[in-house]
């Protein structure tokens, strides 16, 4: 219902563009910033050139960092959304005992504070000599990166009809079968938000890298280090193309949550079945 | 119903409870263990209590974590109510607006604030350009950097929820206000904001329990003039290796946040999150 009273008044619409440019603003001039041609940040830039992004990849120790980030990344995207898909599951059983804290034990990282749990985690690592390592840091954050998979999964599977799971099986398709071709093919899109979530926290994460990465540093703990004493105008290079990243990011993660709601909408009455 | 419950647990959810248990439950546990000393015993709590150095960071966490919620409900609201009387085509561009800085690592826009507020930053220059102040001022390295950079991090935190309970009004409580005569003025306080408050309060909660334990932006926009609790936390067990006051430090934080996201948890809606 769209009614005639609900209009915005010019100083709503003022007030909104004041709080959302402070939103956008820092990052449209970091963006600005990183073309600059002179030895110091300046902005607007007076000469443009690319001479931080040159020096960012022709730099070893920036794409080190770069490529172990991925690289943690893509294995706790893996992992998370593998793990995370299979608790989604057994969450989504509504006859099945205790699935309640099982969403709470999985979501409960989201609450406790990353520097407590990146303590936790510095103490267990030294002696479990994990520390530098690369499976110390998947495993964490592959903990912080569950709870993301859990809900962008259970989002989809709360939609997904269990009635057809029960056909599908009822027809002779075993668990794994059922799955692969009645649950999947719908619930895709919340495995790949669910992907796109888990990959961006890990990726993006500095608190429990400046704790455990010991001297192998993630691209998040060398950019600390970066601007910690001076501003390192490379790290402006990096940050425009993570936010380009995060910007790719989100717009996936939007479409796919169109998807998901059109699904609904759409697999009820053409009702996909396997084939 | 497929399979055994207990078979379902083993392998839908056991894997992430094994996971969890190792990398995340056993270091919290072994946090408390070093909390409390050997022998075991709340001595370390007790000298909590009388170190004025920790009671004066943990005030200024909370100050600075409550003037930040503060601000960001003020900012969030009119975004939100703006988000409900525009077009789907302007809110969906409205929406990608507050997500992107949403998505955006809080490094990058840490570093973004830097740049910004930084002695011969942008802000400063444009201050002096026009003339408002005769001399840059100290925009950073003191709580009000750090709060500026605070609640532009954490702002979609608060417009999200408010958002979400403002859509859930149902329209016909306006159109009924309306034909009975109040004016817009008395729609907005006697309808609408009354039945946004669970909104407000669950973006109040989210707020403000990840500003206590934020560590990253209050290091670099605050550095050693702005310690907080985290920050405290960071240098007890880097530089003094103070295992037994950190973990104590750690644990009252810990039980700061669980406590008031659990003593919230209808407020906050988490059931509502599995959708």
């Amino acid at each position: 219902m769209a009614l005639i009273l609900r209009q915005a008044h010019p100083l709503l619409w003022l007030a909104s563009a004041v709080v959302l440019a402070f939103l956008i603003l820092p990052s449209v001039i970091v963006i600005g910033m990183s073309f600059s041609g002179s030895r110091f940040l300046e902005f607007p830039p007076r000469a443009l050139s690319l001479r931080w992004y040159a020096a960012y990849w022709s730099d070893r120790a920036w794409l080190n960092a770069t490529l172990r980030s991925l690289q943690i990344g893509g294995l706790v995207t893996v992992i998370a959304v593998t793990l995370g898909t299979l608790a989604s599951l057994a969450v989504s059983r509504r006859t099945l005992r205790g699935r309640g804290a099982l969403r709470a034990l999985i979501v409960s990282p989201l609450v406790v504070p990353s520097i407590v749990f990146a303590l936790g985690l510095y103490s267990v690592f030294a002696t479990w000599r994990l520390t530098g390592t690369m499976t110390g840091l998947v495993a964490a954050h592959t903990v912080l990166a569950l709870p993301f998979v859990l809900l962008n999964v259970g989002a989809a599977l709360y939609k997904l009809d269990p009635s057809l799971e029960r056909a599908a099986r009822i027809s002779g398709a075993g668990p794994v079968r059922a799955f692969l071709f009645v649950v999947l093919p719908v619930i895709w899109p919340g495995i790949a938000s669910g992907s796109i979530f888990a990959f961006l926290t890990s990726f993006d994460e500095i608190v429990i890298a400046m704790f455990v990465a010991g001297s192998s540093p993630t691209l998040p703990k060398v950019m600390f280090e970066g601007i910690q004493f001076e501003l390192n105008p490379i790290v402006a290079a990096v940050s425009t193309q993570l936010i380009l990243v995060s910007t790719v990011a989100l717009l996936t993660v939007e479409w796919l949550r169109r998807r998901i709601a059109q699904r609904i909408e759409t697999d009820y009455t053409t009702q996909e079945t396997a084939p | 119903m497929t399979g055994r419950p207990l078979r379902q647990w083993l392998v839908l959810a056991g894997p992430s409870v094994l996971l969890l248990l190792g990398v995340y439950l056993y270091p919290l546990a072994k946090l408390v263990v070093l909390s409390l000393g050997a022998p075991p015993g709340l001595a370390t709590y007790g000298r909590l209590l009388h170190n004025d150095l920790f009671l004066t960071v943990l005030v200024r966490t909370f100050r600075i974590s409550a003037v930040v919620t503060v601000i960001c409900l003020v900012a969030a609201y009119p975004v939100a109510t703006l988000l409900t009387r525009v077009s789907t085509r302007v809110a969906a561009l409205v929406t990608i607006a507050v997500l992107l800085p949403f998505w955006t690592s809080i490094l990058v826009r840490t570093y973004a604030w830097m740049v910004l507020l930084q002695h011969n930053g942008l802000v400063n220059k444009l201050l002096v350009g026009l003339g408002i102040v005769a001399n840059p001022l100290r925009l950073m390295y003191n709580e009000a950097g750090v709060t500026i950079g605070m609640v532009q991090i954490l702002l979609p935190f608060a417009i999200l929820p408010i958002y979400a309970s403002l859509q859930n009004i149902d329209e016909r409580l306006h159109l009924a206000a309306q034909i009975l005569g109040a004016g817009s003025w008395q729609r907005f306080w006697k309808v609408t904001f009354p039945l946004s408050l669970p909104g407000v309060a669950a973006a109040a909660i989210l707020v403000f329990v990840q500003g206590l334990g934020y560590f990253v932006t209050p290091a670099l926009l605050g550095g050693s003039r702005v310690i907080t609790l985290a920050m405290l936390m960071e240098s007890q067990v880097l530089e003094v290796l103070n295992w037994p006051l950190a973990s104590a430090m750690a644990m009252v934080l810990l039980v700061i946040c669980v406590g008031i996201v659990a003593s919230f948890e209808r407020v906050l809606g988490l059931e509502r999150v599995w959708r």
